[in-house]
Order: C-alpha cells, then sequence, then structure tokens
C-alpha cells in the first residue's frame, strides 16, 4: 500500500530519495530551476489544499519545453466551486491522490530551486501537504518572481506586482494566460528575463 | 503526456517553413526537444569565429541581426525577426560560425538540438529541399518572397548573392612576407624575389618596416643604371612604406592604394610602422578579391540579354551603394563606381536595342547622358535625361534617319525605364524628337541657348551643359564641344544669364539661422536638399567652369576641385564647396535609401543634432559662392 510509511513510522522511499539530493553540496555549473504554478481551492495555507500543480524545468537561461509535469488532484471534501471561479477546465485528466501528487512533484524537483509567482503561499501550501503525509518540509532554495521584480525596478520591500503587469513590463506575451499552465510559462519568461538583467 | 507549452511551440512552429512540411507528431517531438531562451537587446548569441553551438534557432519574438566584423568595425548583413532560421552553419559546414548574430531588439528564441532535427532532414524530403534549396538559391526563403522563415546568409557567404558584400570583407594577404636587410645587395633580393616570384620585398630593421623594393624600383632605379646592382637595399628603396592594420578590407586596401599610388601595402599589428611586420598586400590580392564586386557587376552588365538582367544589375548597384554608406566609403568614391555601371547600363540597353530593331544604325551616331546622369551624380534612381546626335545626312534621307535614331530611342529609353531610370519630367529623353537630331541642328540648339538666352530656354538648357557621353562616336561629341567652347567665350550676355539662373535658387536658411522647411504639400515640414543646397552649387560649379571655357569636366566635385586649381584666391572655398556638395550627396543618398525614394526631401526631425549642424555648415559655402559670381558676371546691373 501506498501510504505503509504513515504507520510502520520509516520514511518512505520517495522521501529518502528526495532528501538524499541535497545531501552533498554540488555547485553544479549549470543551475537547475524548477518554475511551478499551482490552483488551490482558497488563498488560506492552514485550510486550503491544492487542485492542481504545474512546474515547468530550466536549466541556467534556458526553458527545457520538454521537462514539463502537470498534476490534478483528488480533492473529495471540496466542491468545485473555486475550480470554475480559475476558469480551470479539467478536460478529464486523470487525477491522483494528494500523496502521488507529492511524490511526482517531488521527482521532478529534486534539488532544484523553486521559482513562482508569490512562492511563499505555494511552498507553505506544498509543506501543508507534506505535514499531512508525516513528512517534513521542502528543503529546496526558492526564488519569486515578484521579489526579482522588486530588485530589477528597485521597487520598495513588500511592493506586490502582479504577474501580467511584470508580463507587460517585460514585453512578455500573455495570451497563454488562463490556465495554470500558461501561468507557469509566463513566470519561465519572466524569470530568465530577469535572471538575465539581474546578472544571478 | 500533455504538455500545453510544447503545444504553443508547436503553434507557433507550424506556420513557417520548413516545420510546416512536418507532421504534428513530428513537431511535438521537436517541440519537447526545445529550449527557450531569451536575449536582451545587444546580447550576443554567437560571434563569428566561435566554434559551433549544438542548436540551431528560430526566433519567436523580437529580431537579430547578422553582421560581419572587418575593418574592426561590425557590418550588418541580414536583420531576422519573427519565424526567421539562424545558426544553420553546422548542418553544412563543419568549421567556426562566420557571421555574429546579435540581438537588436529584447528576443525570445526556440533552441532546437540539430543532432536531434538532423533526422527529420533525413526523413522527410520537404525538409531537405527547402534547406538544400536555400543553400542553392541564396533565397532564404524559396518557398515565399513575404520574408518569413528564412535562411540566412550566414550558410551561404561564398555565393553570389553576397558577392557585392566580399567587397568589404577582410581582404586575404600573405602572411610572414620575405623581407631583407636594409644592408642586403640588390643582386640578392633580385635573385630571392625571382626565386619566390613575388614583386614586392620589405626592408626590416628590428621587424619594422622601413621601405619597400618593388619590381618597379629595380626597372626605374638598377635596369637604368641610376645604381649598380651591388648598391645597398637602403639606397634605393621606396620609403617610407605604406602600412596598414590587420583585417583591412578589400575596399579599404584599393582606396588607400590607389591615395597613395602604390601597388603594395605593408601589413603591421596595430597599422603604424612602428610595429611588427605581419604581412603584404599587393594590387593581385586586391583583384582577386574583387571577384564579385562592382567589376563583376559590369560584366553581368555586359553579357545581359534583357532589361529583367539589366534591372537585376540595378537592384544589385543598390545594396552596393547601400554597403559603401553603410562603411563611409567616400561620396566621390562610390559615384564613380556608380556611374561607370549607370555607364555600362545604358551601353547595354543601346546595343540590345539595335539587335532589336534588326539593321545596324544607317549613319553614326552619339548617346549623350546631360543633367545628373551627365554629371555622374547619380547614386539613387533617378530620372533618365539623354539625347541623341547623329551624323549630318542629306536632306533627302533626313527624316528616315531620324525615325530610326527615333525608334532606337523609344526602345533604349522604354528599357533603362524599366531597368528603374524614371522619365525626366521635361521630357528631357532622346526619344522626344527634339532632343533626337543631327550635329548641325544641335550646334544650331546650342547657338540658340547661347545667344538668346531667353529665361525659360535657360532653365532648360542648363542641363544641356553637363553632358556625357556614353555611346557611339567620340567625334560627334567632340564636334558639339568644340562649338560651345567657342560661342561662349567671353560671352558677357550668355554668362550673365546662367549666373542670375543660378542665383535664384532659394536659401536653405533663414535669418535666424533655421532650416527653411516646405510649408505646404505632401513634403511638409521636411528640407528640400536638392532645391536648397545642391544645386545651388551644382549651378554655381557650372557657370564658373564654363566661364574658364572647360567643358569637358561635368561632375560638380570635380569642377569645383579644377576651379581651385585654377583661380589661387578662391582655392579654400572651392575646396570647402567640393567637400560640402560630397557631404549633401551623402545626406541625400542616406535619405534615399533609407525611404527607396530620390531622397530629395529630409526630414530633419530624423537627423541627429550633430547632423544638423554638419549640414548647416554645408551652406556656408554656398552663399559665398553665390557672392563671387554676383560680383564676377555684373549681375547687379542687369537684375
Amino acid at each position: 500500500m501506498a501510504f505503509d510509511w504513515i504507520t510502520g513510522g520509516s520514511l518512505p522511499q520517495f522521501w529518502k530519495n528526495y532528501t538524499s539530493f541535497f545531501e552533498d553540496d554540488n555547485n553544479a555549473l549549470q543551475k537547475k530551476y524548477v518554475v511551478f504554478d499551482m490552483d488551490a481551492t482558497g488563498l488560506d495555507w492552514k485550510e486550503d489544499v491544492i487542485l492542481s500543480i504545474v512546474a515547468l524545468g530550466v536549466d541556467g537561461d534556458a526553458i527545457n519545453v520538454g521537462e514539463f509535469i502537470e498534476i490534478y488532484i483528488q480533492q473529495d471534501k471540496y466542491t468545485s466551486n473555486s475550480i470554475a471561479a480559475q476558469g480551470i477546465v479539467n478536460n478529464g485528466a486523470e487525477k491522483v491522490v494528494e500523496a502521488e501528487a507529492m511524490i511526482q512533484f517531488l521527482n521532478f524537483a529534486k534539488d532544484a530551486v523553486l521559482v513562482g509567482h508569490n512562492v511563499n503561499l505555494d511552498i507553505e501550501m506544498i509543506n501543508q501537504a507534506l505535514k499531512r503525509l508525516g513528512l517534513g518540509r521542502l528543503k529546496n532554495q526558492f526564488m519569486d518572481t515578484n521579489v526579482l521584480y522588486q530588485k530589477l525596478k528597485d521597487l520598495p520591500d513588500g511592493t506586490k506586482t502582479g504577474l501580467d503587469e511584470i508580463c507587460d513590463a517585460l514585453k512578455i506575451d500573455k495570451n497563454e494566460r488562463n490556465t495554470i499552465s500558461g501561468n507557469t510559462y509566463s513566470t519561465a519568461l519572466a524569470f530568465i528575463k530577469m535572471k538575465k538583467k539581474l546578472d544571478i | 503526456m500533455n504538455n500545453p507549452i510544447a503545444q504553443t511551440v508547436v503553434d507557433f512552429l507550424k506556420y513557417y517553413p520548413p516545420f510546416e512540411s512536418l507532421s504534428k507528431e513530428d513537431l511535438q517531438l521537436i517541440a519537447i526537444n526545445t529550449k527557450i531562451k531569451s536575449l536582451d537587446k545587444n546580447e550576443i548569441l554567437f560571434k563569428g569565429g566561435d566554434t559551433t553551438h549544438t542548436d540551431f534557432y528560430v526566433i519567436k519574438a523580437g529580431a537579430i541581426g547578422l553582421s560581419l566584423t572587418s575593418d574592426a568595425e561590425e557590418m550588418l548583413i541580414d536583420k531576422c525577426d519573427e519565424g526567421d532560421i539562424l545558426g544553420l552553419r553546422p548542418f553544412f559546414a563543419k568549421n567556426d560560425y562566420l557571421l555574429t548574430a546579435k540581438a537588436r531588439e529584447e528576443s525570445i528564441i526556440y533552441a532546437i538540438p540539430i543532432l536531434f532535427f538532423q533526422q527529420f532532414i533525413t526523413k522527410n524530403a520537404k525538409v531537405l529541399e527547402f534547406l538544400l534549396e536555400s543553400f542553392a538559391s541564396q533565397t532564404r526563403n524559396p518557398h515565399d518572397k513575404e520574408r518569413s522563415g528564412k535562411l540566412l546568409a550566414e550558410n551561404t557567404i561564398f555565393s553570389d548573392q553576397v558577392a557585392d558584400i566580399q567587397y568589404f570583407q577582410p581582404i586575404k594577404y600573405t602572411h610572414n612576407p620575405i623581407t631583407a636587410n636594409p644592408e642586403d645587395l640588390l643582386m640578392f633580393i633580385a635573385k630571392t624575389m625571382t626565386n619566390s616570384t613575388i614583386g614586392s620585398v620589405i626592408i626590416q630593421e628590428n621587424q619594422l618596416p622601413i621601405g619597400i623594393i618593388t619590381d618597379r624600383d629595380l626597372r626605374s632605379k638598377i635596369a637604368t643604371g641610376l645604381f649598380p646592382i651591388t648598391a645597398e637595399a637602403k639606397e634605393i628603396m621606396t620609403t617610407p612604406v605604406i602600412t596598414v592594420p590587420e583585417n583591412i578590407s578589400v575596399a579599404e586596401a584599393q582606396m588607400i592604394m590607389l591615395k597613395y599610388n602604390v601597388g603594395h601595402l605593408c601589413v603591421t599589428r596595430d597599422g603604424t610602422d612602428n610595429s611588427t611586420i605581419s604581412g603584404i598586400i599587393s594590387e593581385h590580392d586586391v583583384v582577386a578579391a574583387q571577384a564579385n564586386t562592382p567589376g563583376v557587376l559590369l560584366k553581368q552588365t555586359r553579357r545581359a540579354t534583357n532589361n529583367k538582367e539589366l534591372k537585376y544589375v540595378r537592384e544589385k548597384l543598390s545594396d552596393l551603394i547601400q554597403n559603401s554608406i553603410d562603411k563611409n566609403i567616400p561620396i566621390s568614391h562610390i559615384s564613380n563606381i556608380v556611374a561607370e555601371i549607370n555607364i555600362a547600363l545604358t551601353r547595354r540597353a543601346i546595343e540590345l536595342a539595335v539587335e532589336k530593331i534588326g539593321t545596324p544604325p544607317p549613319v553614326r551616331f552619339a548617346w549623350i547622358n546631360v543633367g545628373s546622369q551627365g554629371r555622374k551624380e547619380q547614386l539613387l534612381k533617378t530620372d533618365q535625361d539623354n539625347a541623341l546626335v547623329f551624323e549630318d545626312v542629306e536632306p533627302a534621307q533626313y527624316d528616315a534617319v531620324k525615325r530610326y535614331f527615333t525608334e532606337l530611342a523609344e526602345f533604349v529609353t522604354d528599357s533603362l525605364n524599366k531597368v528603374g531610370y524614371e522619365f525626366s519630367p521635361y521630357n528631357i529623353v532622346a526619344r522626344n524628337t527634339q532632343w533626337c537630331k543631327s550635329v548641325t541642328d544641335w550646334i544650331n540648339q546650342y547657338n540658340t541657348w547661347i545667344n538668346a538666352p531667353a529665361e525659360k530656354g535657360i532653365e532648360i538648357s542648363a542641363l544641356f551643359f553637363d553632358f556625357d557621353f556614353i555611346y557611339g562616336y567620340p567625334a560627334i561629341e567632340e564636334a558639339l564641344t568644340d562649338n560651345i567652347k567657342v560661342k561662349i567665350n567671353k560671352n558677357k550676355k550668355f554668362f550673365a544669364y546662367m549666373a542670375s539662373d543660378t542665383l535664384k535658387n532659394l536659401p536653405p536658411l533663414g535669418f535666424f539661422r533655421q532650416f527653411l522647411v516646405e510649408n505646404d504639400g505632401e513634403h511638409k515640414d521636411t528640407f528640400d536638399i536638392k532645391l536648397r543646397a545642391l544645386e545651388p552649387l551644382i549651378d554655381a560649379a557650372r557657370v564658373l567652369i564654363l566661364s574658364h571655357g572647360i567643358t569637358d569636366i561635368t561632375n560638380t566635385y570635380q569642377r569645383f576641385k579644377k576651379l581651385a586649381e585654377l583661380e589661387q584666391q578662391n582655392a579654400d572655398l572651392y575646396d570647402e564647396c567640393a567637400e560640402a556638395f560630397n557631404l549633401l550627396q551623402h545626406f541625400r543618398t542616406e535619405e534615399g535609401l533609407k525611404n527607396d525614394s530620390n531622397g530629395r526631401y529630409i526630414n530633419l526631425s530624423e537627423l541627429s543634432k550633430t547632423d544638423k549642424v554638419k549640414l548647416k555648415n554645408c551652406f556656408e559655402p554656398i552663399g559665398n559662392v553665390q557672392d563671387i559670381i554676383k560680383n564676377r558676371f555684373s549681375l547687379t546691373f542687369i537684375s
């Protein structure tokens, strides 16, 4: 059974694999990033849960189109109100349980730097999901495109800039912005552009 | 697996060749192997000389310029934008990139692994065909002239398409040339030269070039007995030797040779004679490198068999002019080349017309270009002004002969029109029966202009005093010029009218030194550089040079240069006029190339501040030279 570790007390294999990536502090020349975005039932990280996650790999300064994952999560307790609100059409894609989603996500992310727009909330949502599985918190470093934008434009700390506005400022086409995969793609483009400008 | 990001890549690629001929599945495979990169403005994607990348690139958004570096300067060869492919060189050649690709604006590019893409080339005949066709035909996209999905010149740099570019490429020359010491005996130097079949030896001291001995020196100084063959190198060497930097272009090498009248240039590390010798450029290197330049255009002109081929040459010529302007090659140099090709085009058009008519001309004749063509100042596609003069014939034959030549002129002017030279607004073309007549009729015509210069008559006739013999029997043209010379000599009335006509041109600047721009019409708020700046200079040069009885120099620049020689007291002013004229021509040519127009109207708001100042400085000599004309031809009495 998939949930053996919960009762057995020992940590599951995927978690061991995941944590092992962080053991040797290898300084690979080409930094690895994973840009991700998610859809959740709400904005309260304690109460709400994740409905889907999209993640995209970035090697150094290049987006790897083929390195892409899209996970839909079965959340029985919740109605699909917020799904409708976000305009997500889940055309019958296979849904997985939250545990399986975490396995897939961590296998994908490995030790890459996680990048997202207003990433703190997303990270916390994942941490909560991991907590429900009796596991520790994410070990990855993470970067926030909102913070990068602050640095780029010398905005005061705490300024919130929407992804749309950033895309406009960076001349990124937004026609893909209605889905989370579109959001992820825009975030990734914004990320590689700002990364270059900030010389990270 | 569903991958919407790969889908956006597919949705983009599928509209551009060669991807359009690939299946959805193949495109999907390509997409998931694609990397997306961003380029900042001015970021370099790859540099000429860099080892090739493992990917080739498709531009998703933005624009990337391809340029070639020579003379330590970048020359833009091509600009690629959305859907264009670049970096394909590794498909065809194993060596390094030739061109530099630099983002001209912020860009997003798709990087597709070449190794991975290769399978689609072998699998899909259309893709292969596209790449091969592009490679062979030199148009970057053989299927679509609309500039989408191009393959770029970087693959095809050795082809004809970029022929004129070669003229501006770094010249190939002999590295590590044979040198000799100043104390070496001539006899031995000559032996070395003979053994290695070279035409020159650089004389060096501590690796620095101090002189050169060429075949010419041996001929003029040894063979004439001026020096014995036992003389030392330092006694007869030509010194100083002309030195140039490495990476000099063919065009520049040629110009320096012309400038110093030498056949060899010594290449040194930093271009001065205080650094080590690294090579030698001979005239032969220049000739060899030019296999594809103005010379070839001339050859193509001479071999053209129809209007289309002539038109092709004229189009290539525009590219050549653009490149020359970009490279800041002196405008007089460009004008000369362009004039030669224009003349060759006209000659060929005449030959083709004679063939078309089927019978040779009944009598001897001369084809003459007048106006700007006659002055060899035609850089852009402007009007054609020409005339035909035929030998005097018996009155009985006159009509038939005239009919033949009018028909001939009809063909010639028509084909020139098709090539891109529009008919002149005053209809001064040889097909007009008024400008196609016998020598005697022409002499009478000139005499009327000279002796009875009615204001209206002068306006047109001024053009006819700038004429250039193009084709036929030069003696006919000489008969005309001889007559003109005699008739205008000391002809006060004629010069007074010519001069007053010259001064009628509008001044370029207002009272507050501001540009006077057009007040209304299509060209509102632009500056008419032809009417207000160029024409006053052209007219002034004409009337002044004619007053010296010189009819064979028609080029405005050369007229001023000659005037500077003839009138020592005004030499400075005339030199200024000559320079101003060239600079103004430069402005006009650039404007014309930019807008594909005749460049007459300059949009001042597009000029930089320094350019405006430069332009204004050109106007000063105009006023001064007009003052000279006013005083010399006592105009105050007439007007």
